[in-house]
């Protein structure tokens, strides 16, 4: 019979595809090898050329290189890999293929809580950590609980309800942000106002040093929970009855994308659509497994903002773009391309 | 041997208003099964009259307002989930998955309670997930993609995904309402087959009556949340008590051989 003879040849089939822990080290392997290439190349591109030589033998080549141009690559990686975590984490928490820190709302919370601190002038710290990081975090920490207590009315968690209410949290954290923009002194509002777009200017390796240290474990954390997420992905109520304890990984999932979301909007300001468009990247290339779009959505997402500012160094004959400029030219058409598309994600 | 008991389970939905008096509001009042090992329950009712609140207070997925319920003896609470889910396994009435998952993807997610934390599927599971896919008579739909399958299909796709679970215990929340004739005869067997072979036993809403009537030893009948027949096919399915369930004068039932022949009256 032609059904037996095709379940045998789906036997063999299934038998000879690479197991799941192979594709995840290919992955991880093409991943690393583009996101090294793209770290070396983004070093010496930009509007003041560097080349290697001058690196080592002119003093003023050596200052640009690593008091500015290698902490903002190293920024770049850093911001951009955990965007696109956290994106992928939320698209699945929620089951979303639109959800990202961006459209959600908790980057437009982190942002109005970073704001306040800026405007209070907090340059404190509360051990060791920046008070503007705690305060984003904060601000991520607030947006994130709005919008899960405005989508989930009932048992159910609405798509619509979800994107809309991420909406209305960022109109409003903007709104909040002008005012406090309104009222700060010049210097705060300036600073406040690259903030917005989202840039990656800094200088020294210090603050990268410091990001990297709350981010990394965060990141592993947030790591920890792929296959639950990935459970939780196919179906809330599926993955509760597969042993996933769903109440416990939603609030650790919460508080690390809000922590992760805090930081990174804290140094470099809310770049948009980061987080959207790279987990869709990683599950076109990759497949859909949330167990290999997790760690290939860091990797992916360090590469994609590394070359974005790369671009945005080298796009202006004069001056230099924000890199947020620069995503949400990307990001928005993705968005609506994923929006026309959402007959392919069609819910039941 | 009682596999799972629900003793006096009672369920009430949070914010539903309390129109008609105390307790009314109550999806589920009082109601107390034990399932055997290797039984088949049906659980029948009209819409609205509480079957899926109780499958899934049976499930863990809602802990009952009052009354417990035992699993092995013990509350479904002091069950570690993955511990719990290689003994229950739950299907519910719709997966509303929103990406594009391959079917394999979701049917293997059924092992993952047999998996080590941080480990990956082994081969026997991929050879689990295929007999399941089999067993479920979707072999065909393997190399597809789950966004992209009817409804009857992803109920197939779901099934499977239970049964590669290799649980104790299935409960199936209408498990056939989208499927065709043939695949509904294709479930009964597997079923069937499987209590055989691995002692399964099964709890399973339905609104096929005349499937009850062949291949279940009991059927449970809920009317407006509370218990109104418990007990053989023979027993339930009475034209007077499918009436009063049901709340229809019109059906009748009539017992012939092993089968039980349901039907309304024009």
């Amino acid at each position: 019979m032609s059904a037996t003879s095709e379940a045998g040849t789906l036997v063999t089939r299934a038998s000879a595809a690479p197991p799941r822990r192979a594709r995840l080290a290919v992955t991880l392997a093409i991943l690393t090898v583009v996101l090294v290439a793209s770290f070396f190349a983004a070093l010496f591109i930009g509007r003041q050329r560097l080349d290697l030589a001058a690196v080592f033998s002119d003093p003023f080549a050596r200052a640009l290189f690593f008091r500015l141009r290698l902490p903002r690559v190293l920024m770049g990686l850093l911001i951009g890999g955990s965007l696109s975590l956290v994106g992928a984490a939320l698209q699945a928490l929620f089951r979303n293929p639109l959800a990202d820190p961006f459209t959600l709302g908790v980057s437009g919370g982190g942002l109005l809580g970073a704001s306040i601190a800026l405007a209070l002038g907090w340059s404190a710290r509360l051990l060791g950590t920046p008070l503007v990081f705690l305060a984003a975090f904060a601000g991520a920490m607030v947006a994130v609980f709005l919008v899960r207590a405005i989508a989930r009315t009932g048992a159910v968690l609405l798509p619509g309800a979800l994107l809309l209410s991420g909406v209305v949290v960022n109109l409003v954290s903007a709104a909040a942000v002008l005012t406090i923009q309104y009222l700060a002194d010049p210097d705060s509002a300036l600073r406040i106002l690259r903030w917005m777009i989202g840039s990656l200017d800094v200088v020294g390796l210090a603050p990268v040093g410091q990001m990297f240290v709350v981010l990394a474990p965060a990141w592993i954390a947030l790591l920890a929970f792929s296959r639950q997420l990935h459970l939780l992905a196919i179906d809330e109520d599926t993955a509760a009855t597969l042993g996933v304890n769903v109440g416990r990984c939603e609030t650790a999932v919460y508080l690390l994308s809000a922590l992760i979301v805090g930081v990174a909007v804290a140094m470099g300001g809310a770049i948009g659509f980061v987080g959207l468009i790279v987990p869709h990247a990683v599950r076109l290339l990759f497949g859909e497994d949330l167990r290999i779009v997790l760690p290939g959505s860091l990797l992916l997402g360090a590469t994609f903002l590394v070359l974005a500012d790369a671009l945005a160094r080298s796009a202006l004959a004069s001056g230099e773009l924000p890199v947020g400029a620069i995503t949400g030219l990307l990001g928005g058409p993705a968005f609506l391309w994923l929006l026309r598309r959402r007959r392919q994600y069609a819910v039941m | 041997m009682t596999l799972l008991e629900a003793r006096g389970v009672s369920y009430a939905y949070p914010g539903v208003p309390d129109s008609s008096g105390p307790g009314k509001a109550m999806a589920v009042r009082g109601v107390s099964l034990e399932v055997e090992a290797a039984s088949m329950t049906a659980v029948i009712g009209a819409n609205g009259s509480g079957k899926s609140t109780l499958i899934r207070m049976l499930a863990g997925l809602l802990r009952p307002f009052s009354g417990e319920v035992l699993l092995h003896g013990k509350p479904l609470d002091y069950w570690q989930p993955r511990l719990r889910a290689r003994e229950i396994a739950y299907m519910p009435q719709a997966t509303a998955t929103a990406f594009p998952f391959p079917v394999m993807d979701i049917v293997l997610s059924g092992r993952s309670p047999h998996i080590p934390r941080f480990r990956f599927e082994r081969a026997e599971d991929y050879a689990i997930a295929l007999d399941a896919l089999e067993a479920a008579g979707a072999a065909q739909l393997a190399g597809r993609i789950v966004t992209g399958l009817s409804a009857g299909e992803r109920q197939m796709v779901v099934l499977a995904r239970a049964l590669a679970q290799q649980p104790r215990l299935l409960l199936l929340d209408e498990p056939s309402s989208a499927l065709d004739l043939k695949h509904r005869a294709a479930l009964m067997r597997t079923l069937a087959r499987l209590r055989e072979a691995r002692g399964l036993s099964i709890v399973m809403i339905t609104h096929d009556l005349q499937l009850t009537g062949s291949l279940f030893d009991r059927i449970l009948a809920l009317r407006e949340g509370e218990v109104a027949a418990l007990g053989r096919p023979d027993e339930v399915l009475r034209s007077d008590l499918l009436a009063e369930i049901y709340g229809e004068p019109n059906v009748r039932a009539r017992r012939m051989g092993a089968q039980t022949l349901v039907w309304i009256e024009a």
